[in-house]
């Protein structure tokens, strides 16, 4: 398993190489130039060469990315275009607030999805599994922009329970340790910052869990459903076992093959989802970052967050390949 | 590999558990108070007066020689002075850092007598080598000279963008601290604007100390003299600046113990925040919130008409627009820009005559400006050898592809003056391309271009600011409007080089008739700035330069 393990960590290079360069040739072959905006209408043939020079833009681009690879090679991830602050350092500060609302997200489309599912198949063509399936097709279709704004409307406009945007209200101090509030507050045990966290993130956690909450519910649906029929289960049935145990611990174990995967892939689709439901709820993590990034061609961000989050999408793809062979002894890591 | 499974699950439930154990102990403590419910969220606190202003998105850095967007200058409004500063609304100029100022009569010598007992947030005093060592560090050849002690100043990290675009090293020759309280700058030419660029944020005056404790950090760690001291930074979140006790003018403000700039990117949400009162101010609102607004009691809206032009300009580096003076008073009067100003504007803006904005000085008020006339524009169609639209093909209209301060939607106003031009038989296809591509490759004026949609928002208040650094194309083939008329250039270096401000108000009244006359460029309209705000938020007025200015700010 350690070996496996190793081997698959491994293999990051070779994709994180292939990524990077994929990545800088479609960034540099579409037009745009970050000299250009940056100096918007007032630029200058003067300015713009002089930047451009600065910023290394008139080198050719085998150039570039020798330049690029070298420096990642000292662990560099460079300097950014507009902030001019190295890139790693923009990573630290907003991928703990990414991660954190994907983390509960989640939480939230697991638990929630999984019992819906759980329920709809136990409970096959009953009204509650029509209600959670029309339910969770609703969730899959229902545009994160739109279900954002109503539920700022109706929680925090005219029931005031939480509030409208943002990682923390303004009156509260916070010591920061590792940019993740809610764990930041636990370890400084300052628990009125840790109320106003997460209360915070409720409303975005639960904007952005309603595709994959429909989707694992879904999916653990089917999976069950098909379960539930075969002979084993009548088995344990006729032997008399508790319907409780039938179910999670002879059924659920084996339907879980398909959903630990949705799961892992929700994941990944959740940081990049997080753009759109970072924007409305002004979350300051990576997904407006990177989408700031692309409008502006700061091609040091794009390049670095790029790389950060195909590391990460790698690393949770190896996590599920290892939780699979946990599940289910059968299936062994070769 | 039960153990794991069961792990597994523990986790996921014990997560979920502490999340909804923590939401329901948070509802206790919300119900128990039984007042309003996003308490927390009030800003304002009791004994300490908060302001919040919300904007959206967030400053790129704060050190002034270096940023070009608005939302890192409103901060370093804040933060720094000039030595002179801008009159409130308006760009008048009144004595800032510097008392007083006098002028050689060659008016190639400005000679600033600084303000005393001013301090830097730091605590080092402000001085003449304070003004050497923040103006200097932009200069490419630093010609400079320090009084009593010698600093030396870092290499630039990268080109300073606003004295770089500004041609400063072409004005500038040096910079020189005569003793403590007096600066003298030698200019190489004659420069009349010049005084007006020392108020802009780029000549803000910053602590040499603070400044070479880290020169690569400075952006993030700012210190000026300016009413507020900066505090902290969230990225892509809040920058917290507090008061500055020590701050020299105590006779009016600052009020505020706090500011805190709030990165809220979506322009509704924006505005809901300031609804339900967890902001005070909120920049660039939808206009379709500036009728909510207008509604509700608790909230005011301060307007500014924007120092700005939308415009809609030629190609004139080629036929039939170069010489076609009719051709281009055709397309100037089949444009309703009423309309648009009606529709796409939404009434935030006013209908153009000039290319300048009618606050600022040397405005010519008697132009009338173009009139919305289909029958002319066909009369002079017919004049330009073009009858109903005949032998000038498709015409292309390039069209802003990004929302700007001087034009919402660059898009649907090509579309609406394609329409219009469609009334009197042009046919005008709508083009647009990626921002960064559109302004380059508008500069390169393209054959391909016809008509093209830009704009401007001034920086200093002069009239030199628009109408030289717009049109006058023989100045340098970086103009964005290749207009080459040089009776025009002789009017704008005479205007640079005439130092009375009235007579160079007459000398930029021709420029404007002759611009009018020759039709050498549309002016579309001037936008209006309205930032809704709380009631009790008192003495806030937006500023026609687009800066924030929170020092007389204060809450009632």
């Amino acid at each position: 398993m350690l070996a496996y393990i190793i081997r698959r960590i491994l293999i990051l290079i070779p994709t994180l190489l292939g990524v990077s360069i994929i990545v800088f040739l479609m960034l540099h072959l579409t037009p745009g130039d970050p000299a250009e905006l940056l100096l918007g209408e007032r630029a200058t043939e003067e300015a713009l060469e002089e930047l451009r020079v600065h910023l290394g833009l008139k080198e050719p681009l085998h150039v570039q990315y020798g330049m690029f690879l070298k420096r990642l090679m000292k662990g560099d991830l460079g300097e950014t275009i507009w902030t001019r602050q190295k890139v790693w350092i923009e990573v630290k500060q907003r991928f703990p607030a990414t991660i954190e609302l994907a983390v509960v997200a989640l939480c939230i489309s697991c638990f929630f999805g999984m019992i819906f599912g759980i329920i709809s198949a136990t409970k096959q063509y009953s009204i509650f599994d029509y209600v959670s399936m029309v339910g969770a097709l609703a969730g899959v279709s229902m545009p994160i922009f739109w279900l954002g704004l109503v539920f700022m409307i109706i929680f925090s406009l005219n029931l005031g329970w939480l509030p409208l945007s943002g990682r923390l209200s303004t009156g509260v101090d916070l010591e920061v340790i590792t940019n993740f509030y809610i764990l930041d507050a636990i370890l400084t045990r300052n628990w009125p910052a840790f109320r106003d966290a997460v209360w915070h993130i409720i409303m975005p956690a639960v904007t952005l869990s309603t595709i994959p909450m429909a989707i694992v519910a879904r999916m653990t649906r089917s999976a069950m459903l098909e379960v539930l029929r075969q002979d084993y289960i009548k088995t344990a049935k006729a032997k008399g076992l508790s319907r409780f145990k039938v179910i999670f611990k002879h059924a659920l174990r084996n339907a879980l093959i398909p959903v630990v995967t949705t799961i892992g892939l929700q994941f990944g689709v959740a940081l990049g989802g997080a753009i759109l439901t970072e924007t409305i709820f002004a979350w300051p993590g990576v997904g407006k970052w990177m989408y700031d990034a692309v409008m502006q061609r700061d091609y040091m961000v794009i390049q670095g967050g790029t790389l950060f989050i195909a590391a990460l999408f790698v690393v949770i793809n190896l996590c599920v390949d290892v939780l699979y062979a946990i599940i289910n002894p059968r299936i062994s890591v070769q | 590999m039960k153990r794991f499974f069961m792990k597994f699950f523990a986790i996921v439930f014990a997560l979920t558990a502490l999340f909804l154990f923590s939401s329901g102990c948070e509802q206790k403590v919300a119900e128990k108070k039984e007042s309003a419910p996003a308490e927390t969220e009030k800003p304002q606190v009791a004994e300490e007066k908060v302001l919040v202003f919300g904007r959206g998105g967030d400053s790129v850095g704060l050190d002034p020689a270096y940023e070009t967007d608005g939302n890192s200058f409103m901060v370093c409004d804040n933060i720094y002075e000039a030595l002179v500063f801008y009159k409130d609304e308006s760009t008048a100029l009144e004595p800032g850092l510097a008392e007083s100022w006098d002028i050689s009569p060659d008016g190639k010598t400005y000679t600033f007598n600084l303000r005393k007992g001013v301090q830097f947030h730091d605590g080092t005093p402000f001085n003449a080598n304070a003004v050497v060592f923040s103006i200097g560090r932009m200069m490419k050849d630093r010609q400079v000279k320090f009084y009593g002690k010698d600093w030396d100043i870092p290499a630039q990290e990268r080109p300073p963008e606003y004295w770089v675009s500004m041609e400063m090293d072409k004005t500038v020759g040096a910079i020189e601290a005569v003793d403590d309280y007096t600066v003298v700058f030698k200019l190489k030419r004659v420069e009349a604007p010049f005084l007006a660029n020392m108020g802009m944020d780029f000549a803000d005056i910053i602590s040499p100390t603070a400044f070479l404790k880290n020169p690569k950090e400075f952006l993030r760690n700012p210190v000026g003299t300016g009413p507020f001291k900066f505090v902290s930074w969230v990225k892509d979140d809040r920058i917290i600046l507090e008061k500055f006790n020590d701050y020299w003018d105590k006779s009016s403000g600052p009020y505020l113990d706090k500011v805190v700039f709030r990165s809220i990117p979506e322009n509704s949400v924006r505005f809901l925040e300031l609804k339900t009162g967890n902001i005070h101010i909120c920049q660039f609102p939808d206009p379709a919130d500036i009728a909510l607004a207008k509604e509700d009691p608790n909230l005011i809206l301060p307007t500014q008409p924007g120092m700005n032009i939308g415009y809609l300009s030629f190609n004139h580096t080629k036929e039939p627009w170069k010489s076609n003076v009719n051709l281009r008073k055709a397309i100037a009067h089949a444009i309703d820009r009423k309309a648009i100003v009606d529709n796409i504007y939404q009434g935030m803006g006013q209908v153009a005559k000039n290319p300048i904005p009618p606050t600022m000085w040397g405005y010519n008020t008697a132009i009338p400006g173009f009139k919305y006339d289909p029958e002319l524009a066909k009369e002079y169609l017919e004049k330009a050898g073009y009858q109903g639209g005949k032998g000038l093909g498709e015409i292309t209209l390039w069209s802003m592809p990004v929302p700007r301060p001087y034009n919402p939607k660059g898009v649907k106003i090509g579309e609406a003056m394609s329409a219009d031009l469609a009334k009197v038989g042009i046919t005008a296809k709508v083009v647009t391309f990626e921002w960064g591509t559109y302004l380059k490759r508008q500069r390169e004026q393209p054959p391909e271009m016809d008509l093209f949609q830009l704009g401007w928002t001034g920086d200093n208040g002069d009239p030199d600011n628009f109408l030289a650094v717009l049109f006058d194309g023989l100045a340098s083939s970086s103009i964005r409007t290749q207009w080459h008329n040089q009776k025009y250039h002789d009017l704008m270096v005479k205007g640079r080089q005439t130092i009375d401000q009235a007579k160079r108000a007459e000398i930029y009244k021709e420029a404007q008739q002759l611009i009018f006359d020759e039709c050498a460029v549309i002016s579309v309209a001037h936008s209006t700035v309205i930032w809704p705000a709380q009631k009790n938020v008192a003495n806030f007025k937006l500023h026609p330069t687009g800066s924030v200015r929170l020092k007389n700010v204060a809450l009632n």
